[in-house]
């Protein structure tokens, strides 16, 4: 697959750097970001009137629900959890220069996974359960992911154009189960498809109150483990090179497709977490069709960030409050749901457009 | 017939021409000599339009023109050579120069541009098979290609940047007696380059540039090798960058052996076939050849980039035939590559990250937690005392350094590591004057303190006054081994290229 | 197995190539001018709501089809906006276009959502009538069918026979070369993506106009990234896309055809034929492409410095 591998290298070269966030001046990199998200939303108050809605009562909805309330806000943090996984899933393999745009398929194949753990040793202690389907969670994404930087390491297929397929091709394979073998058979359930409920002692724990769960805190360690490794380890720096000049790093000794495929094993294992998390935490279930596509939403984060760890927690909330705006617009104004794309195409859009805004563009 | 008047143009770093004029007249070949960084290819892009100048004039047959691109150029009759050619190797060669044709159709008929093509190369002198991709051809037949795009879109003008330093002997000969009867057909020439020697076989006129100003222009009647020097160097004339005679080689153990080693042939690039190869402690071992004739392959393979299909590869001694290149590389062997931006370093990462790939595992703490940046700083600090280069800034990002800096940015990451081997590929390629003679003599030290050193170079000088022993390769074989001393460069580029006389 | 299910089998064949091979082809022209357009899938979707509403809205499934092309090629400037004129990364732009049609089209749509419509007129292949009588009724399409192989000879014409194509070729090459050759790169790129957009924006009307006779959300499900892989398949050759549409149209057919058959497979694994063929496709024809990709494809033009 060489042949489309060496134009990707360039494209993933100027991916990776993607924009990156001046170091200095946390005020101006607020303020980037806060002149950024000012233009997409006047343009998406455009869409919306034109689409015949009323954009100031939209936002002041949004607003009123998402941080006026310690509920609401609470309801963000857990559209958050998901977010940082993908984004993490989507930012460390771009950091050796690899496009992993499969999150949403890897997080449907850690759901899958732990699902069957779920459903499979009913009788575990919470104890030994949470780990189990921690562990269970990371093999289902990491091991799907592994097979996208298998093929790009063996020089077959470019990793890009196999996640995106595979994308299709897991949520197929949790609706063949859950349409299937695993469908519930308890009374009421069983009109809807989905799997049996968890056991109580499969579910993760839940804090304050809230729907905030575990995978908060799981989002969070990995986020600090991720800019650990990649900053201050031996590996890290040699990752980074092989982002930087795969051809110097494969000269320098570096193991290119030992790096790629175990890279791309972590970052799938990130995002199957993220589904581990979903079904775990706040369904109970596995169901088909469970993610609105944080996958995708997880890629335009990690790019929206450059890679850093701060950007990828700022704005994972930003795109949080999006989805929340989503899914509010749709009972309040019968906007539907997809339509949070057009305003996250329009931030993906004002941001390429004014690569000087936001700093140096590859 | 093109007068150029007052160029000024300024680089952020550079002010690259400084208040240049130059004539050139029809039937002329105007060579502009100077260093690298001379500014002669800035002020020969000015007036390809490349570049725009900051200010001055370009006047043809007397009328002040605006050249703002290329497309300008070509539709003043304007035409340039670059060093790295700008044809489209997946392309045909009648496709590449339909694309300079000035009146070319709106629906195209190859065949009739290869026609064209054809009887323009009749009349100069010009064979080039037209029918297969630009890619599949040698060399110097894309050399041709370009000349013939050139006057197949009406060029009056042709700017030739360094076009020599590609083609081996002979075929520089052949490109001089292109020009001669291009000459002869009132067609001015410019010839950039920084070797004397072309200087006096091919020009009537010779402007010497230096740090962007004209030194002097020379007709070549009153040009001689010592005038130009001292044009282009003004007192400040370096040694001869090999001036010191080597002592004779002491035959130390074989550091390197090849033994009929073979690779596959992987699209374009050519493989090796039965290459024995060996190489010494305290031995610089030159490799002659064409670009393209499996040198890169004979790099690849040492550094175990690239796998022997068959053959054993010996490294100290021992059958390295399955090392991977990290093994290899933990053996002693360095390299010195001829792209250092795209092969050897980062380029975004600083002078110390660089250093510090260099060697990950002696720099690790901590089982890689962590990794010891002071004695990465220190011992990158130390090298370039002990090679004595000016020190550079350890926290620059490298693709800020210019190529000479760079080069020796990875001579001292390489050199700081003691190599029993040092594999160098064109070292010197693109470097001023005295980068390269930098370079060099880091490679004399080497080998006098006992270390092996490959040589790759395209550079007939250097491998003659560098090397110990030499080896030609081509497509992929060695053609032929000797000592400096026994061959000449005719003789050397005759079998680099299996042409008939000679051999 | 017999004359119907053969039968069925081609004719869903052509049926469900037919709007990938325009979509592909669409790519195909993109990449030739350096671009990889990962937008594909939200151009399709502009192309499938805005045909669909059109139709409805006019009563001419033809008014749908143009408008729906026109949407396409419209829609894709931005694409083109973004990669040519600021220079933006080629991915990230094409993932903006994704988002922007998965949303826009939703927005469409949503009056249309449930609504049906007549579709395309279709003609009966010619010679059929001799066939066994089953077959008969199969062989019966709409014009855009059989326009779709002459219009990839078409543009194999005009990327290999043109001055037009030949700049384009040069631009996805070389473009410093194509510069120096005095073509104007961006101008290239946008008439490249208007030519893609115009294309895809086809094929999403007939997905919606002629193939399925309705709109829902998302009724793409990824053919426009299948194409990106198909072009790659067919290495960059117009008429080699035709096999690639095949090939995919051929997936999809047959796991309808199961399903209709009762065939005791899950409709969920037969559903992954098309992707993981499309993928195995790529696996097995990965050796030999070494030169096939346009020498520029994906890379950020910096200008003439």
């Amino acid at each position: 697959m060489s042949a489309f591998t060496s134009p990707a290298r360039r494209l993933r070269g100027a991916c990776a750097a993607g924009v990156r966030v001046v170091r200095k001046g946390w005020a101006i990199a607020a303020a980037r970001y806060a002149i950024v998200l000012a233009i997409a939303l006047l343009a998406y108050a455009v869409v919306l009137l034109l689409a015949g809605k009323n954009p100031l009562q939209a936002y002041s909805d949004t607003f009123s629900f998402t941080l006026g309330s310690w509920y609401g806000f609470s309801e963000v943090v857990v559209r958050m959890i998901p977010l940082l996984l993908t984004a993490i899933a989507v930012a460390l393999p771009s950091k050796l220069g690899l496009i992993n745009v499969g999150g949403e398929g890897q997080l449907y194949m850690g759901a899958w996974l732990a699902t069957w753990g779920a459903i499979t040793f009913t009788g575990l202690p919470a104890a030994v359960f949470i780990p189990l389907l921690i562990v269970l969670g990371f093999v289902g994404g990491g091991v799907w992911a592994a097979v996208a930087g298998f093929f790009r390491a063996r020089g077959l297929v470019n990793e890009t154009i196999t996640t995106l397929l595979m994308n299709y091709v897991s949520p197929l394979i949790v609706g063949f189960f859950v349409y299937g073998t695993w469908r519930s058979r308890e009374v009421g359930a069983s009109a809807f498809p989905q799997s049996a409920a968890f056991p109580e002692a499969a579910r993760l724990p839940r804090f304050f109150d809230t729907r905030i769960h575990l995978g908060l805190v799981l989002a969070l360690i990995l986020l600090l483990l991720f800019w650990f490794v990649l900053e201050k380890t031996a590996w890290g720096l040699k990752m980074r090179a092989i982002g930087g000049n795969p051809e110097a790093a494969r000269r320098l000794g570096v193991r290119l497709g030992l790096y790629i495929i175990v890279a791309m094993f972590v970052a799938g294992g990130i995002a199957g977490l993220a589904g581990m998390a979903e079904v775990s935490a706040l369904h109970g279930r596995l169901r088909a069709g469970f993610s609105p596509g944080y996958g995708f939403t997880g890629f335009l984060i990690s790019w929206l960030a450059g890679g850093s760890p701060l950007g990828i927690l700022t704005m994972s909330f930003v795109l949080a409050v999006v989805f929340s705006a989503g899914s509010l617009l749709q009972i309040t104004q019968g906007v539907p749901f997809a339509a949070v794309n057009v305003l996250m195409a329009l931030i993906l859009f004002v941001v390429l457009m004014k690569p000087r805004l936001l700093g140096r563009l590859s | 017939m093109v007068v150029l008047r007052g160029i000024t143009k300024r680089f952020p770093a550079v002010l690259a021409n400084d208040q240049v004029d130059l004539d050139l007249h029809p039937g002329e070949v105007h060579a502009l000599l100077g260093e690298n960084g001379a500014g002669k290819s800035t002020l020969m892009k000015i007036l390809y339009g490349f570049y725009s100048a900051d200010c001055g004039e370009i006047k043809l047959q007397g009328d002040p023109v605006h050249i703002h691109s290329p497309h300008d150029a070509r539709r003043l009759g304007i035409g340039m050579v670059f060093q790295t050619f700008t044809l489209i190797p997946a392309m045909t060669v009648a496709e590449n120069a339909a694309l300079y044709l000035p009146d070319l159709p709106p629906v195209v008929d190859t065949r009739r541009v290869a026609k064209q093509i054809s009887s323009l190369g009749e009349k100069y002198g010009i064979q080039v098979s037209h029918r297969f991709p630009v890619r599949d051809l040698p060399i110097g037949d894309q050399q041709k290609v370009e000349i013939l795009k050139l006057l197949v879109g009406r060029a009056r003008v042709l700017i030739f940047d360094e076009a020599t330093r590609v083609l081996a002997p002979h075929e520089i000969e052949g490109l001089f007696d292109i020009f001669e009867r291009l000459k002869g057909d009132g067609y001015a020439i410019v010839f950039i380059t920084h070797k004397m020697r072309e200087v006096l076989a091919c020009a009537d006129r010779i402007t010497v540039m230096r740090r962007g100003r004209i030194a002097g222009t020379l007709t070549r009647s009153e040009a001689t090798e010592s005038a130009l020097v001292a044009l282009m160097f003004g007192d400040a004339i370096p040694q001869e960058a090999t001036s010191a005679p080597l002592p004779p080689a002491a035959p130390g153990s074989a550091l390197l052996a090849l033994r009929s080693v073979n690779t596959r042939p992987q699209g374009a690039s050519t493989p090796l076939r039965d290459v024995c190869l060996e190489i010494s402690q305290g031995e610089i071992v030159g490799v002659a050849g064409v670009s393209g004739n499996g040198q890169r392959e004979l790099v690849d393979v040492i550094l175990g980039l690239l796998p022997c299909a068959a053959g054993k590869r010996l490294l100290h001694g021992e059958d390295a035939t399955s090392w991977s290149a990290g093994q290899i590389r933990a053996s002693g062997v360095g390299f010195v590559p001829e792209d250092p931006l795209g092969m050897a370093v980062v380029p975004w990462m600083t002078l110390s990250q660089n250093a510090a790939l260099g060697d990950v595992a002696a720099y690790a703490r901590r089982g890689g937690l962590s990794l010891g940046w002071d004695r990465v700083r220190q011992d990158i600090v130390t090298s370039f005392a002990a090679l004595e280069f000016e020190p550079l800034s350890l926290y620059a990002p490298v693709r800020t350094f210019s190529g000479g800096q760079l080069q020796r940015a990875v001579l001292a990451r390489e050199l700081g590591r003691r190599p029993r081997l040092l594999v160098a590929s064109y070292p010197t390629r693109g470097l001023d004057v005295r980068s390269a003679a930098a370079a060099r003599r880091v490679l004399v030290q080497l080998r006098n303190s006992g270390g092996g050193v490959l040589l790759v170079s395209e550079d007939l000088d250097e491998l003659f006054s560098l090397s110990d022993r030499l080896v030609v390769l081509r497509r992929g074989r060695i053609v032929g081994a000797f000592r400096p001393g026994e061959v000449d460069r005719h003789e050397i580029g005759h079998l680099m290229t299996d042409s008939e006389v000679g051999e | 197995m017999n004359w119907a299910f053969f039968g069925g089998l081609l004719s869903g064949t052509i049926m469900y190539g037919v709007p990938l091979l325009y979509t592909t082809l669409g790519e195909v022209i993109g990449q030739r001018a350096g671009m990889v357009n990962l937008g594909l899938e939200g151009i399709l979707l502009i192309g499938a709501s805005v045909g669909f509403a059109v139709s409805i809205e006019t009563g001419n499934p033809w008014l749908g089809v143009g408008a729906a092309a026109l949407a396409g090629a419209l829609f894709n400037l931005v694409y083109a906006f973004l990669v040519a004129t600021r220079r933006a990364n080629q991915l990230a732009s094409g993932l903006t276009v994704m988002f922007f049609g998965m949303g826009i089209s939703a927005m469409v749509g949503r009056a249309y959502v449930g609504g049906g419509i007549a579709g395309l007129a279709r003609y009966q292949v010619p010679g059929v009538a001799a066939l066994p009588w089953v077959t008969r009724t199969m062989f019966n399409y709409d014009l855009l069918v059989y326009l779709a192989v002459p219009v990839a000879v078409l543009v194999w014409w005009v990327l290999y026979r043109t001055r037009w194509g030949l700049s384009l070729r040069a631009v996805g090459e070389n473009p410093s070369a194509a510069f120096a050759a005095g073509r104007r790169i961006s101008a290239l790129k946008y008439q490249a993506a208007l030519a893609c957009g115009f294309l895809a924006g086809i094929a999403g009307a007939h997905l919606s106009v002629a193939l399925a006779r309705t709109w829902t959300e998302g009724m793409t499900g990824g053919r426009g990234f299948v194409a990106v892989a198909l072009v790659i398949f067919s290495k960059w050759h117009p008429l080699r896309a035709i096999v690639g549409a095949l090939l995919f149209g051929g997936a999809v057919t047959l796991q309808l055809q199961l399903q209709a058959m009762g065939a005791g497979v899950s409709p969920f694994l037969l559903n992954m034929i098309p992707y993981l063929l499309t993928l195995g496709v790529l696996l097995v024809w990965s050796g030999a492409r070494r030169f096939a990709a346009p020498g520029a494809l994906g890379r950020v033009y910096s200008g003439e410095e």
